[in-house]
C-alpha cells in the first residue's frame, strides 16, 4: 500500500459537528433552514401504523368463514371504537343474536373468507425527533428531517451502550487514572453527564442509575461486568437500543483503562456546559462509534492549528496504541520503515516505531496504532 | 473475424472493505498470477461510488507492472478486441453493500420452516427470523418482529400442494399486515417470494401484490418427503442481483466495464457476489477431480461454508453461511455462541476469564488490528477453531436437499427434521479441505493453517489440507465460466497451498494403542514404517509435489478410509507442512476434562506439528 491509513477516533476541542435527524417513515418537518434550534426541540414529527391485532370472527361467531360477510357491520378502511359491535349474526326470530366486539380502538383493516380472520389496527402512533444538539438547521431533507449544525466540542468513544441523552457535564474524578467509584456519586449527580476517569464497575453503575445520572464517560468497563449489567453476552456489536436508564461511553476499551489525557483534560474544561451524549455503537461496515457533543459559544477558540488531512500519519503524529502489548499507551510516530518487520507473534508486518509519553520507545505493527485527531 | 487469443485478464473482488484486484497473463504457454493490487473499498462517504476503489486498485497494478490496464481517461478499465494495451477481460465479484438479509416464513417451523431457512442459507441470505404458524407467538408479535426486523427479502413458503391452504393465508396476512419497509431504496416495494402450496397462490396474491413486490415460484416443499429449493433460491439469487448489489453506488458503471469481446462482439460480464463465485470454484476443482470437497472462508464478520459431496451417485454442492461467526467484526459472537470454555480449551496456557473477555471484546471494538504477541496470536487461533467448528456445525444441520428433487426423503426421515441435515457431509469421504480467509491464509506458519483446520473440521480417514493463498478464489470462481483453462492453471499454480494430507484413523477402539500402521516408499525407492498411536500427532516430513506410496493397515473397528478394519492402499502427497498422522480419534474428539493434562497434550500436539515456537511453553501463569 502506498500509504498508511489508520483512522482514528476523533477528539476536537473546537469543531463543526453536523447531525442528520431524520425520521424512520415520511412525515413533517417542523423547522425552516436558518432556524436556531435548541436539544430540545422538535424539528420532525410522523406517524408510524399502529399494531395490529388479528381476530378469527368466524371462529368467536361459530360460523364458517364465507358466512361472515354478509353480517359484518364494519367495512375495511372504518374506525372502531374498544367494545364497538363489528358484526352480528341474525339469530332466531331476532332474538338469541351473537355478535363480536372489538377489542381495540382503531381501524377495521381487512377480513379474509377463507380463513375467517379480521385485521384491527390500533391507532398510529406517534413519532418525534429532536434535534439532540443546540445549533441552527442547515438543511432540510423535504419531509423526513432536518441537518442541525453545531460550533462543539466533539469526542467519540470506542464502544457504548444506550442511546441519546443530555444533561450538564460534571467532572468528580480527580485525574484520568481514577475510578469513578460509588462513593463518588451523591444526589447532586442526578440527571448529569458524569466523566469518569479510568474505570466504572456495574455496581457503581447501578448505583448512578438509582440516582438519575444521565450518562457516565469512563475510559475502560469489565466484560465481565458489560455481561451482568446487560444480563446477556453481547454477541454482534450493535447497541444503542439498551433500555437501561443510562448512557455509558468507553473511550479506551475493555479492562481498566486510564482515558487519554488529552480527552480528559478538554472535558473537564467543558465542566457545567450542556452535552449531548449518544452511546450506540455499530461496529460492522459503516461503523458507528458512541459520542459526546457539547456545543460551545464563539468565545471559545480552537487551539489546534494544524489543518491535518484525516488518516494521513507522519512522523511526529500522536498515536495510541490499541492493542496488547502496549495497549491504551500515547505516545509519538518515530519512523514508519517500508520494509516488513518480524513480530513476536512471528507475523511479517508493516510497522512503525513509536516513543511513549515517558519516553519509552517500540516497534508496533501499524495496524495497532490509532491516530488521535486533532 | 476470429477472436484474439486471450492472453491478459484483470479480474477485481469489491469486498465490504477491501477491493483486490489481480492480472493474469499468458506467459510461456502458461496463466499465471503477474501482479496484486489492492485499494480500500469505497461504497461509503465521502467518495460513495464502488468504481473508484476499483480504479485505485487496478491503478496499484498499472504503476508496479507498469503497463496500462485502464482506458486514456483513467476512468474505466480498458478492455480492447484486439489492440496490445488495455486487457482481453475483465470480470468482478462484489460483496459490498453488505449481505442479504432475510426473513422466512413456512406453516411448521420444523418442515417448511427448515426448507424457506435451507434455501435462503443456500442463496447466501443471513437469515434473520423464521416465522411458522407454530412458532409460539401470537400473530401481533410476529407482525412485530417482521416490521422491527426490516428484512430485504421475505421467502413465503408453506403447506404441500393440494394440502389445507389456510396456515398459509394466514401468514401472507401477517406479511401484509407487518408492511415492512425495505432497508434500502425509500422508492420500491419490498420483494416476497411466494413457494408454497400452489393452490394458496391466488389468495396470497390476493393478499399482497398490491403492496409487495411478489413473485410466485414453484413450491419448495411440493410433497412431504422431497425438499425443491432450486427454484427459490435462484429467484433470491435475482432479487438479491436486481435490489440489494444495486443499492452499492457505482455498480451500475462498473457493471458496465465488465465483458469481453467475442468474434468482435462486445459481451457483458454479470457482476456475482463474492460467495456466489467461491462456490463455482468449488464446484468446479470438484467436477474436473472428481473428488468430494470442502472450502471455507472465515472472514472479519461472517463464515462462509461450501461443499461438495457425493450423494446417490451425483456431486451435491451446498453453502451455508454463518453470519455471525468470524475474527473481527463478530468475534465476541463467537464466544457468546460458543462458551468461554470452548474457547479456553485449545489455549495451551493457563489464563484469567476475565483478562480472555476483555481481549476478545478489544478486538470486537478494534477489528483491524492484528496480534503482536505470540500468545494474542495463540488465542487468536483459539477463537478461530472455535468459529471454525461451529460454522461446520451449521453446514451440517443445513447440507440437505440444495439440489433440490434431487434430495429425496424418506417419510420416516421427514417426521425427524433433526436428523436431515448430517446425511451429506461425510468427513471419511472427504478429499480436499481449503481454508481461505486473514486466519489461516495469513498465519505465521503454514502448519498453524493446518493445525486450525484438523482441530475445527476433524477430517476422517485421508484428506488433503490447503489454504488460498491470496484470496483469490471469488475471481477464479467467475474465471471459471468464461476460461476454464486459465482459471484451472491459476488455482492449482498460484491459488492454492497444498499443506500436506492428514491420515487420522477413526473409530471405537479404546483399547488399541496403536489405531493403524502406516507403510510407505518413497520415490527414491526407501521404505519407511509409522505406527499411528492414540492420542499423538506425528508430522512425516514429505515436501510440496512429492508423492509415496502407502498402504495403511488399521486395527479391528478402525477405519483409514477403506472402511473398517480394511487395509487402505494407494497415494499420499506431501505439502508445505507435510505428511500428519492424527491418532486422536474421532467419533468423538475429545479434550481432556482435567486443565493440566488438557494443557499438557495441547503443549505435545504443537510441538509435534512444530505448531508454536517452543517459548510458547512458559506462557500463561497459573490463576
Amino acid at each position: 500500500m502506498a500509504f498508511a491509513y489508520t483512522p482514528g477516533l476523533r477528539v476536537a476541542d473546537v469543531t463543526i459537528v453536523r447531525k442528520e435527524r431524520r425520521l424512520p417513515l415520511t412525515g413533517e418537518t417542523l423547522v425552516e433552514k436558518g432556524q436556531e434550534v435548541t436539544a430540545e426541540s422538535v424539528v420532525a414529527r410522523t406517524e408510524l401504523p399502529g399494531n395490529v391485532k388479528m381476530l378469527n370472527i368466524a371462529n368467536v361467531l361459530g360460523l364458517p368463514p364465507s358466512d361472515i360477510p354478509s353480517i359484518l357491520i364494519k367495512s375495511p378502511g372504518d374506525a372502531i371504537a374498544e367494545d364497538e359491535v363489528l358484526g352480528q349474526t341474525k339469530g332466531l326470530w331476532g332474538l338469541f343474536k351473537n355478535s363480536v366486539r372489538s377489542p381495540i380502538e382503531g381501524t377495521f383493516e381487512s377480513y379474509n373468507e377463507i380463513t375467517g380472520q379480521a385485521v384491527l389496527r390500533e391507532p398510529p402512533i406517534p413519532v418525534e425527533i429532536d434535534a439532540y444538539v443546540k445549533g441552527t438547521v442547515v438543511e432540510v431533507l423535504g419531509n423526513e428531517g432536518v441537518v442541525v449544525e453545531s460550533r462543539a466540542t466533539f469526542v467519540q468513544g470506542i464502544f457504548g451502550i444506550g442511546g441519546e441523552v443530555r444533561g450538564e457535564l460534571d467532572v468528580i474524578v480527580e485525574s484520568p487514572e481514577q475510578e469513578l467509584t460509588a462513593d463518588l456519586l451523591d444526589d447532586t449527580c442526578k440527571g448529569k453527564v458524569l466523566l469518569g476517569g479510568s474505570f466504572v464497575s456495574s455496581a457503581t453503575l447501578r448505583k448512578a442509575i438509582d440516582i438519575g445520572v444521565k450518562a457516565i464517560v469512563v475510559g475502560g468497563f469489565d466484560d465481565k461486568d458489560l455481561k451482568e449489567f446487560l444480563g446477556y453476552d453481547l454477541g454482534v456489536a450493535i447497541t444503542g437500543h439498551e433500555k437501561k436508564g443510562i448512557t455509558l461511553v468507553l473511550t479506551e476499551g475493555f479492562g481498566r483503562m486510564t482515558m487519554a489525557h488529552g480527552t480528559f483534560d478538554l472535558l473537564k474544561a467543558r465542566k457545567g456546559m450542556l452535552a449531548s451524549v449518544n452511546g450506540a455503537t455499530q461496529i460492522r461496515a459503516g461503523v458507528m462509534r458512541p459520542e459526546v457533543v457539547i456545543p460551545v459559544g464563539e468565545d471559545i477558540v480552537s487551539s489546534s492549528t494544524e489543518d491535518k488531512q484525516a488518516g494521513a500519519m507522519d512522523i511526529g503524529s500522536p498515536i495510541r496504541c490499541i492493542r496488547a502489548p502496549y495497549f491504551g499507551r500515547l505516545g509519538k510516530v518515530l519512523a514508519l520503515p517500508a520494509e516488513l518487520q518480524v513480530l513476536d507473534s512471528e507475523a511479517k508486518v508493516r510497522v512503525l516505531d513509536v516513543e511513549f509519553e515517558d519516553g519509552e520507545k517500540a516497534t508496533v505493527p501499524r495496524a495497532n496504532v490509532e491516530l488521535i485527531e486533532e | 473475424m476470429a477472436s484474439k487469443e486471450i492472453t491478459r485478464i484483470l479480474a477485481t473482488d469489491c469486498g465490504s472493505t477491501t477491493t483486490k484486484a489481480i492480472l493474469i497473463e499468458k506467459r510461456d504457454g502458461e496463466f499465471r498470477l503477474i501482479r496484486r493490487g489492492e485499494a480500500p473499498t469505497t461504497v461509503e462517504a465521502p467518495a460513495e461510488d464502488v468504481t473508484k476503489g476499483v480504479l485505485n486498485a487496478v491503478g496499484e497494478i498499472e504503476d508496479l507492472e507498469g503497463i496500462e490496464l485502464l482506458n486514456d481517461a483513467k476512468d474505466g478499465v480498458n478492455v480492447s478486441a484486439d489492440g496490445d494495451k488495455g486487457v482481453d477481460i475483465y470480470m468482478s465479484t462484489s460483496s459490498a453493500g453488505g449481505g442479504l438479509q432475510m426473513t422466512v416464513a413456512g406453516v411448521v417451523k420444523s418442515m417448511t420452516g427448515e426448507s424457506a431457512q435451507r434455501a435462503a442459507l443456500g442463496a447466501g441470505a443471513i437469515v434473520m427470523d423464521v416465522v411458522a404458524s407454530n412458532d409460539g407467538r401470537l400473530p401481533h408479535e410476529k407482525v412485530a418482529d417482521i416490521r422491527r426486523l426490516r428484512p430485504d427479502m421475505i421467502l413465503l413458503s408453506g403447506g404441500i400442494d393440494g394440502g389445507t391452504i389456510d396456515h398459509v393465508i394466514e401468514l401472507a396476512e401477517v406479511v401484509r399486515a407487518a408492511d415492512p419497509k425495505p432497508r434500502f431504496g425509500v422508492g420500491y416495494k419490498l420483494p416476497v417470494i411466494y413457494a408454497g402450496n400452489k393452490d394458496a397462490t391466488d389468495a396470497v396474491a390476493g393478499e399482497l401484490s398490491d403492496s409487495m413486490e411478489l413473485k410466485v415460484v414453484d413450491n419448495l416443499r411440493p410433497v412431504l418427503e422431497r425438499e425443491n429449493l432450486g427454484p427459490a433460491r435462484d429467484e433470491i439469487h435475482e432479487l438479491f442481483m436486481e435490489h440489494v448489489m444495486a443499492q452499492a453506488p457505482g455498480y451500475a458503471r462498473l457493471m458496465s466495464w465488465a465483458g469481453h469481446f467475442v468474434e468482435g462482439e462486445w459481451k457483458q460480464l454479470p457482476i456475482m457476489p463474492t460467495p456466489g463465485a467461491v462456490g463455482k470454484l468449488i464446484e468446479s476443482v470438484a467436477k474436473n477431480e472428481e473428488i468430494e470437497v470442502m472450502g471455507v472462508d472465515i472472514g472479519g464478520a461472517t463464515t462462509d461454508v461450501f461443499s461438495v459431496f457425493t450423494s446417490e451417485g451425483a456431486p451435491v454442492f451446498n453453502r451455508t453461511v454463518s453470519a455471525n461467526l468470524g475474527m473481527s467484526y463478530s468475534v465476541s459472537n463467537v464466544l457468546a455462541s460458543a462458551g468461554l470454555d470452548n474457547v479456553m480449551r485449545w489455549v495451551p496456557f493457563m489464563m484469567d476469564e476475565a483478562d480472555l473477555r476483555n481481549r476478545i471484546r478489544n478486538k470486537m471494538i478494534r477489528p483491524t488490528t492484528i496480534p503482536q504477541l505470540l500468545e494474542e496470536l495463540i488465542i487468536e487461533q483459539a477463537i478461530a477453531r472455535e468459529a471454525l467448528r461451529l460454522a461446520l456445525i451449521q453446514h451440517r444441520e443445513l447440507a440437505t436437499g440444495l439440489k433440490g428433487v434431487a434430495q429425496e426423503r424418506t417419510i420416516g426421515d421427514a417426521f425427524e427434521q433433526t436428523q436431515s441435515g448430517g446425511t451429506l457431509v461425510d468427513m471419511m469421504g472427504l478429499n480436499l479441505l481449503i481454508g481461505s480467509g486473514g486466519v489461516l491464509s495469513h498465519a505465521p506458519r503454514r502448519c498453524q493453517a493446518a493445525h486450525m483446520l484438523i482441530d475445527a473440521f476433524l477430517p476422517e480417514g485421508i484428506t488433503m489440507l490447503a489454504v488460498d493463498s491470496i484470496f483469490m478464489m471469488p475471481q477464479l470462481g467467475v474465471l471459471s465460466e468464461v476460461h476454464p483453462k486459465a482459471a484451472t492453471e491459476v488455482f492449482d499454480k498460484d491459488c492454492l497451498i497444498k499443506l500436506g494430507t492428514c491420515v487420522a484413523p477413526t473409530g471405537p477402539a479404546k483399547k488399541a494403542k496403536v489405531l493403524a500402521t502406516l507403510k510407505m516408499t518413497r520415490s527414491d525407492g526407501s521404505l519407511e514404517e509409522h505406527p499411528i498411536e492414540i492420542d499423538r500427532i506425528e508430522l512425516i516430513p514429505l515436501g510440496v509435489g512429492e508423492k509415496v506410496q502407502a498402504e495403511i493397515v488399521p486395527a479391528k473397528h478402525i477405519d483409514a478410509g477403506a472402511g473398517l478394519g480394511e487395509m487402505w492402499a494407494g497415494e499420499l502427497e506431501g505439502g508445505v507442512v507435510g505428511l500428519i498422522l492424527d491418532g486422536r480419534g474421532r467419533r468423538p474428539f475429545e479434550l481432556p476434562e482435567d486443565e493440566a493434562t488438557r494443557v499438557a497434550k495441547l503443549q505435545e500436539w504443537s510441538k509435534a506439528l512444530d505448531t508454536y515456537p517452543e517459548r510458547f511453553l512458559s506462557m500463561g501463569g497459573e490463576e
